[in-house]
């Protein structure tokens, strides 16, 4: 009985002690911050993502509170949240248009030959600089997932040893592009839903010999729109800031003779449920 | 004979394959019907082209003009007409910018330079020029053009000029041959190039498992201020700090140039192509490579022209016995994996290794036991242990600190991995991504 | 000759296609050397000690060994199964088995056998796979199961049997088997004969001596250190006729180990010369000022698991330092902590803890003995001057 009434007292006074000088010195060694940084950071998503440049949410809520950057500059908070932050610090929202992540190559195992076994180290950055890589093209993704690693929000996923972007997860913060040693990955506009799925400015007649998914410059999605494609060499792009982005319906008009152009909701479709697509049809 | 020498560390390869080809003496090439000369071959800026499609050229015509102070002249090797300027595989990758010159079997042109019998006579700036002009690059590795490692830079001063005739790397035998077959060359060279520096310490670094090369080098350095240094058969013994090290007792410092420990090193090649530029006033258009592998039928050493396709040099072996897992530029310890018979040698292709699949080393993942070997062979006295693990978990910013960018990618940390870890790659890959973000 | 080799040489000759070329980085070649080489080379090694220790001990010993090493294995095979790695891989490289006779020479022969299996999932799953598998591990699987069942089982793990060649002629046998087991001995049953080790009989003589109790006790007891260290027995420990745990007593086998070891460069010498000479001395230090202490230093030496400890667990690749500064730091540090516990400690043992507890400072060791990067020291001579 004496024992456990010594332990408890002991545990009891000990840690009131404790207690006490903890108080204390969160007293004495406070920092003083600005409420505005506070409430600007709960209202941010909180993932620190890097996206804004800052190295995490807190730094951004800081500059945006000194007014070093406009709430915009977020790219993961929708327009609600900004408009949010820039009421709350009464200044202007900026404007800022949402980004979203693409991979700009459609080249995955069964289209883009493998021209070499490889061994070694798998990561992207590290294939890249053994011979450039094993792919048969160049400027294609290498499907070794670097992005995918790099991603805060979990949105890419290596199918078929191509990287894919999930729309719905993906909020455009640009980790990936950065990351990618071919710079095959591309920020564009959120609302876009056509993309080119190639990335390689080779001669059409070479890619075609590697890739069967290439683009070859073939002008028909330029004729049926200027506005909306350019073409420079043998590659075509999507005009992003054409005044009225193609949609799909655009894609069925056009008949892309190689499948290089296609909505990302046919591209997810085509990867996720149906590698062999074109695999029959040699 | 002077003692034996060497520096710290490293490692001798179990089986180094030069007996494959350490006693073929050295073939001359056949004229090829095309060459194919690339023009990004060396360290630096690439050549800009000064030929074009239709253009007929004279053998040792210049083809190709140095664009910048770090930048080599290119001659034509043979004489023909200028195909074009195409894409052709690049021996690091990718695909680079080639002359096609298709050759029209006379193999006419004659010596564009004087020939300066005495050479001695020439000012340490005309040798210099002459050096540039003939395009001599470091055969050995880089094909860093020889004129700028040759000009020292002012408030340095250099009193030893090394000629390195190590030849540490397993399978290669071109330097081996070149020593034992023309010695002259290579004591002229030196000789050459050590009047230009204004040096009077000459010494030929070389291993000691070429004792014929030894032998004919000391022969004909008699009555030369040049010297025969043997040093011991270690690999890497013919990296360029080890090296001075071995040679000089010197050490050159982290990120610093050999000007750092007052030396100048050049390889054995380069020293024998000095030596003809300027006693026979020709360019440098050819080299002597070792063609082998456990895959060739008949490996030996070849003077091949640079611009050769590798195939056309895997015929002149024999062909092989069987399809080969791995094609190798240059030895297997630093050589590049190429992913095409079509590379064309260039300037500082030393080797051309066709390796069984058996043969090649095959990477796993088999997990880092702390052996500590690579540790004990590292020649720069980094922990590649510690820096892999680092790298694995992304931290590139600890292995900057543990000096990832010193590594000399020598692959002796690699070498002696029992658990065949890709070291050198992840160390490759660690110095791309920390020269990205610099 | 010559026709022959015309003879060989083929019309045609065969060109590559290029089919089978591999894209990685340099380099090229490799060493023979492999994982399952190395453990396999590890795995003789310890077989001196192996050998000696089931001659000593009988066929019991061998009966530990291998239930030990199966359950090893299978402990191993088990968790690779239950996480969807692959079993061929972990269990074919030879590791769990090195382990297991490891820690089956750490055994005594007595010991009932479900002490082995709770060892074996001890040392493979709480030592080795729940830190991410071979070469992740912080410390020593083996020491890890050995420790970890003298701490939850000392009873199972204290029964000694003495060896072969301990019989009622062995010196001092009176204070070794005890009074009861004596009778016993002389009489020639062989049933369920303990003894104490030599160790053990330190630490009670130790601990009779500081509690200084009965002071005809004492005398009695100092007469007991001079017992155990006369020469004759130290000639007794050295060939391993002493008891103990299967594979530490006897000495020219695990010499043996450490040459074959050292023959293969698998082990950096530093670590067990470090260890049992910074025991020597240290040891040697207290017994000269304070005989009464402590036995003389060849007494430590020699008995216990010293040198068992010293060559074969405090030189594991994994758990000891890369450099060769950091491997003298570890093997002098494990040497004082096992001389402290000797001495002073409550176990008659250290070596196990004194390893356990260095190999959580080996990442610390490795980063306080980062090599300079050849070079660095002349520029910093150059910059002094």
């Amino acid at each position: 009985m004496y024992m456990l009434t010594g332990a408890l007292l002991l545990m009891g006074i000990t840690g009131t002690l404790l207690g006490v000088i903890i108080a204390l010195f969160a007293r004495i060694f406070k920092v003083d911050t600005d409420p505005r940084v506070e409430l600007v950071r709960e209202l941010l998503p909180g993932a620190n993502c890097g996206g804004c440049g800052k190295a995490g949410c807190a730094a951004f809520a800081k500059s945006v509170v000194a007014g070093e950057n406009l709430p915009s500059r977020c790219p993961v908070s929708s327009q609600e949240q900004i408009n949010a932050i820039a009421l709350a610090l009464g200044i202007s929202a900026g404007s800022g248009v949402r980004k979203r992540a693409v991979v700009r190559c459609g080249g995955d195992m069964f289209q883009t030959k493998e021209r070499l076994n490889y061994n070694g180290v798998c990561d992207c950055n590290a294939a890249a600089v053994v011979a450039g890589g094993p792919k048969g093209c160049r400027y294609g993704c290498l499907g070794m997932g670097s992005c995918a690693n790099v991603c805060p929000f979990g949105a890419i996923e290596i199918v078929n040893n191509l990287a894919l972007v999930h729309r719905e997860l993906c909020v455009g913060c640009g980790k990936c592009a950065d990351v990618c040693p071919r710079h095959v990955i591309a920020l564009v506009p959120a609302d876009a839903e056509i993309h080119v799925y190639c990335n390689s400015p080779e001669k059409g007649a070479e890619k075609r010999k590697q890739c069967k998914v290439g683009c070859i410059g073939c002008r028909k999605c330029a004729r049926y729109s200027s506005d909306q494609f350019t073409i420079s060499g043998t590659l075509a792009s999507v005009n992003y800031e054409a005044e009225t982005l193609p949609g799909e319906e655009d894609v069925e008009k056009i008949q892309c003779p190689t499948g290089a152009l296609l909505s990302a909701r046919e591209h997810h479709r085509i990867e996720t449920h149906d590698p062999n697509w074109k695999k029959d049809e040699k | 004979m002077s003692k034996i020498r060497s520096f710290k560390g490293g490692m001798h390869p179990e089986y180094d394959g030069k007996e494959l080809t350490d006693s073929c003496c050295v073939i001359e090439a056949p004229l090829l019907e095309k060459y194919y000369v690339v023009l990004a071959e060396n360290a630096g800026r690439p050549p800009k082209p000064c030929v074009a499609a239709g253009d007929k050229v004279r053998k040792y015509q210049l083809i190709a003009e140095a664009d910048g102070f770090v930048s080599a002249d290119l001659h034509a090797p043979t004489s023909g007409t200028v195909e074009g300027i195409v894409d052709v595989p690049g021996p690091m990758g990718g695909s680079v910018q080639a002359v096609v010159i298709v050759s029209d079997g006379n193999d006419h042109g004659s010596a564009p330079f004087d020939c300066w019998e005495k050479w001695q006579e020439k000012s340490g700036a005309e040798l210099l020029e002459r050096i540039r002009k003939a395009g001599i690059v470091g055969m050995g590795g880089a094909a860093f053009p020889s004129h700028v490692k040759l000009a020292v830079p002012p408030g340095k001063k250099v009193d030893t000029l090394i000629i390195n005739g190590a030849e540490c790397e397993p399978y290669l035998t071109a330097d081996h041959r070149l020593m034992a077959e023309y010695p002259q060359k290579v004591i002229t060279g030196a000789a050459v190039m050590g009047k230009l520096l204004d040096v009077s310490n000459i010494i030929i670094g070389v291993e000691d498992n070429k004792p014929d090369a030894v032998a004919a080098l000391e022969m004909a350095s008699a009555g030369t201020s040049v010297r025969v240094q043997l040093l011991e058969v270690r690999y890497p013994q013919g990296a360029e700090k080890q090296l001075i090290y071995a040679v000089t007792g010197r050490s050159v410092p982290p990120g610093g140039l050999p000007f750092d420990a007052g030396c100048v090193v050049q390889n054995a090649g380069s020293a024998a192509a000095v030596s003809d530029a300027v006693l026979q006033g020709i360019p440098l258009i050819e080299r002597i490579v070792t063609v082998s592998g456990e895959a060739v039928r008949s490996p030996g050493n070849f003077k091949l022209r640079i611009g050769t396709p590798v195939i056309e040099a895997v015929k002149l072996a024999g062909g092989i016995t069987e399809e080969p897992g791995k094609l190798i530029l240059g030895g297997p310890m630093m050589g590049f994996a190429q992913r095409s018979f079509d590379v064309p040698i260039a300037k500082n292709t030393s080797g051309i290794l066709l390796l069984p699949p058996k043969a090649a080393l095959n990477f796993s993942s088999s997990p880092c036991i702390r052996c500590g070997r690579c540790v004990e062979v590292c020649p720069m006295k980094l922990m590649p242990c510690l820096l892999c693990a680092s790298i694995e978990g992304g931290r590139f910013d600890l292995a900057l600190k543990d000096h990832v960018m010193d590594c000399l990618e020598c692959g002796a940390c690699a070498y002696v991995c029992p658990s065949r870890r890709p070291l050198v790659q992840q160390f490759r890959r660690a110095k791309s991504e920390l020269r990205k973000k610099r | 000759m010559l026709e022959k080799m015309s003879d060989n040489i083929p019309d045609e000759i065969k060109l590559p296609t290029g089919s089978k070329l591999v894209l990685s980085s340099s380099p090229h070649v490799s060493a023979s050397e492999s994982l399952r080489k190395i453990m396999l080379k590890v795995i003789a090694a310890l077989l001196p000690a192996v050998v000696a220790g089931v001659w000593l001990f009988g066929f019991r010993a061998l009966a530990v060994i291998a239930v030990t090493v199966i359950s090893c294995v299978g402990a191993e095979a088990l968790w690779c199964r239950l996480v969807k790695k692959s079993v061929s891989g972990a269990v074919g490289d030879f590791s769990a088995v090195v382990t297991g006779v490891i820690l089956a020479l750490n055994l005594p022969a007595a010991v009932p056998f479900y002490v082995p299996v709770i060892g074996a999932f001890l040392a493979i799953w709480l030592g080795k796979q729940l830190f991410g598998g071979l070469g992740s591990n912080p410390f020593n699987p083996a020491v890890v199961a050995r420790v970890g069942l003298l701490i939850a089982l000392p009873a199972a793990m204290t029964i000694w049997s003495p060896p072969r060649g301990m019989d009622k002629n062995y010196p001092q046998a009176e204070t070794f088997f005890g009074s009861a087991m004596m009778k016993k001995v002389n009489a020639g049953e062989l049933d369920g004969i303990t003894c104490a080790t030599p160790l053990g009989l330190m630490t009670d003589t130790r601990k009779i001596l500081q509690t200084e109790g009965d002071r005809h006790q004492a005398a009695a007891a100092r007469h007991n250190f001079d017992k155990v260290n006369s020469p004759e027995l130290l000639k007794k420990y050295f060939w391993g006729i002493r008891p103990g745990c299967i594979g530490e007593t006897c000495v020219p086998a695990l010499l043996l180990g450490l040459g074959i070891l050292l023959i293969f460069r698998l082990v950096n010498w530093r670590v067990p010369l470090a260890f049992a000479g910074s025991v020597f001395l240290l040891s040697g230090i207290v017994n000269f000022f304070f005989p009464g202490v402590t036995p003389p230093p060849l007494f430590h030496l020699l008995t216990g698991g010293l040198l068992i400890g010293a060559i074969f667990m405090a030189t594991d690749m994994v758990t000891s330092p890369v450099t060769n500064t950091g491997c003298l730091i570890f093997g002098i540090g494990c040497g004082i902590i096992t001389t402290v516990i000797r001495i002073w400690g409550n176990y008659p043992e250290g070596v196990s803890f004194a390893i356990l507890l260095m190999n959580a400072l080996v990442p610390l060791i490795d980063r306080l003995c980062v090599r300079s990067v050849f070079g660095s020291r002349a520029q910093n001579r150059e910059q002094l001057r």
